[in-house]
């Protein structure tokens, strides 16, 4: 039995209900938060007509788009840890759990840095990856680390206050460890794989707002757009 | 809270305290006209922010050539390990010898993407300085000086500069605010130095990330490199407590996850203290 504060933790019972829906259950009851929740406090307060908007260009959109990845990574290994694929081994179970504590701590840390600047929660949808398949859920979770890496270094260069720059830089690095960690469970000695370190130059791959939403919402129930950084959800 | 009050306050201890905050005055404005909770309930953040800008150290930053040299140093420094560590005779297992080749041609790209940038830029890319591998400022006697025949020695420099490097482009972030192009080479550089320090941890049978105590950064349990990650243990995050938010586990977060979760910078002066007179030889 949850306690209520781990059944908040879950962010809008994310996790349980996407439990549900991928055992096949309670698939009425999903869907039912996010899309009604935006939030009025928000900045620029721009509900879209399957989703929200990160609002106007400055830097509470970048922060509100790390915290929209952050959801979607955090809402992904409370489900991974939930219902562990099978021949999972006692050292991967630890790892994807830390991780998990990692993400979860990141998204609340926007929430609590974001206050009543910060988006809604998000309604994830994980229809597309097989939790008790080895296979596709490493390989989803390098997607998701992979692209939270390119996400922050594509959008660096766009945050105009040094402190919130550090704090990006900060979490980062530590998507990067998770990286190269889940690549290596993957295939041992691709910690920095030419599908993301540019061969030519060694540097790591970055992304546009544009791109990384593009590949967030096919994950995501409640669509994330920018529209002042060029890209809105179809 | 009452902003206001609280600036009044500061304001009876420091009468610059207007002057020193000037540049962000609009901003307050602006928050008192837009008026509500909102901007109230987000303050901890920016005004933590204002602050520290208002009361920040005077310190020269340093131009973005100096930044990009900092950088071709530690790139230097990384690239001399792994190229004389990668030949005949090395001191790598035969089956773990891809990581470092890896590691290898990652630091050589770039250092020469770094001369590129600093020429570009119209600098002049520092020359490489001399290296002493077993920490011993030249007398090749240090604490790591069977770096080349014994593999876990060396293993233990490889995590000392790879976790350290993450560290030193990490402080450098601030100083490249808003420079699309060099910013952003400079996290790309970053980034991957993460994936090097995760690749040699897990080497060294260590957790990928960095695990602290609320006394202790260093996680890796030689006390050697103590140093190196003096300050990993922080777990103040802009002004939040990240301990005091709420984790699967309860109502608040380990200092294991907090300080594994955010990676901490050094300044350009922090990684010299660890590097010049050990590593770097200092005549």
């Amino acid at each position: 039995m949850k306690t209520e504060s781990q059944e908040s933790m879950l962010g809008a019972n994310m996790a349980r209900r996407s439990f549900l829906r991928y055992a096949g259950v309670g698939a009425a009851s999903v869907g039912l938060l996010a899309t009604a929740a935006c939030h009025k406090d928000h900045n620029n307060p721009n509900p879209t007509t399957n989703g929200i908007d990160l609002g106007a260009k400055d830097d509470f959109a970048i922060l509100n788009y790390a915290y929209a990845l952050e959801q979607l990574e955090a809402a992904f290994y409370l489900q991974v840890v939930l219902t562990p694929y099978s021949g999972i081994s006692a050292s991967e179970s630890a790892l994807l759990t830390d991780i998990r504590d990692h993400e979860v701590l990141h998204r609340e840390f926007f929430k609590a840095a974001l206050g009543a600047k910060a988006i809604p929660a998000l309604t994830p949808d994980f229809s597309s990856i097989n939790f008790s398949s080895r296979t596709s859920v490493l390989a989803a979770a390098k997607a998701f680390e992979d692209t939270g890496v390119t996400a922050y270094d594509g959008a660096g260069y766009l945050i105009a206050d040094a402190n919130y720059l550090l704090i990006a830089g900060k979490i980062v690095s530590v998507e990067a460890r998770h990286a190269a960690l889940i690549s290596n469970l993957i295939t041992p000695g691709t910690f920095a794989g030419i599908d993301v370190v540019d061969p030519t130059n060694s540097l790591n791959k970055s992304a546009t707002i544009a791109d990384v939403l593009k590949i967030a919402n096919t994950y995501l129930k409640t669509k994330v757009s920018a529209v002042n950084y060029g890209y809105v959800a179809s | 809270m009452n902003l206001f009050n609280i600036i009044n306050d500061i304001e009876k201890i420091d009468p610059e305290f207007n002057d020193k905050l000037n540049p962000r005055r609009s901003a307050i404005k602006n928050i008192t006209s837009f008026g509500s909770k909102v901007a109230m309930a987000a303050m901890p953040f920016a005004l933590g922010t204002m602050l520290k800008r208002a009361y920040a150290a005077d310190t020269a930053k340093p131009s973005v050539v100096e930044v990009l040299n900092f950088a071709l140093t530690l790139e230097y420094l990384e690239s001399s390990l792994y190229n004389l560590s990668t030949g005949a005779g090395t001191v790598i297992p035969a089956n773990l010898l891809p990581y470092f080749i890896t590691i290898r041609d990652d630091e050589n790209q770039h250092v020469s993407v770094l001369k590129t940038l600093i020429t570009r830029l119209g600098g002049t890319p520092v020359t490489a300085p001399e290296f002493d591998f077993s920490g011993g400022n030249g007398t090749k006697t240090g604490p790591f000086q069977n770096i080349f025949t014994d593999y876990s020695v060396f293993l233990n420099v490889a995590l000392a500069f790879e976790d350290t490097g993450v560290r030193g482009y990490k402080g450098q972030l601030p100083n490249l605010l808003g420079n699309q192009t060099m910013l952003s080479a400079v996290l790309a550089i970053h980034a991957v130095e993460a994936r090097h320090a995760s690749a040699v941890r897990q080497l060294l049978k260590l957790s990928p990330w960095i695990n602290s105590t609320a006394t202790l950064g260093n996680d890796t349990g030689i006390t050697t490199i103590d140093a190196n990650y003096k300050g990993e243990e922080n777990v103040i995050q802009g002004t939040v407590d990240i301990t005091k938010l709420k984790s699967l586990a309860g109502d608040t977060t380990s200092v294991t996850v907090a300080t594994a979760a955010f990676d901490e910078p050094l300044s350009m002066d922090q990684i010299n203290a660890l590097l010049v007179g050990s590593f770097i030889v200092q005549h």
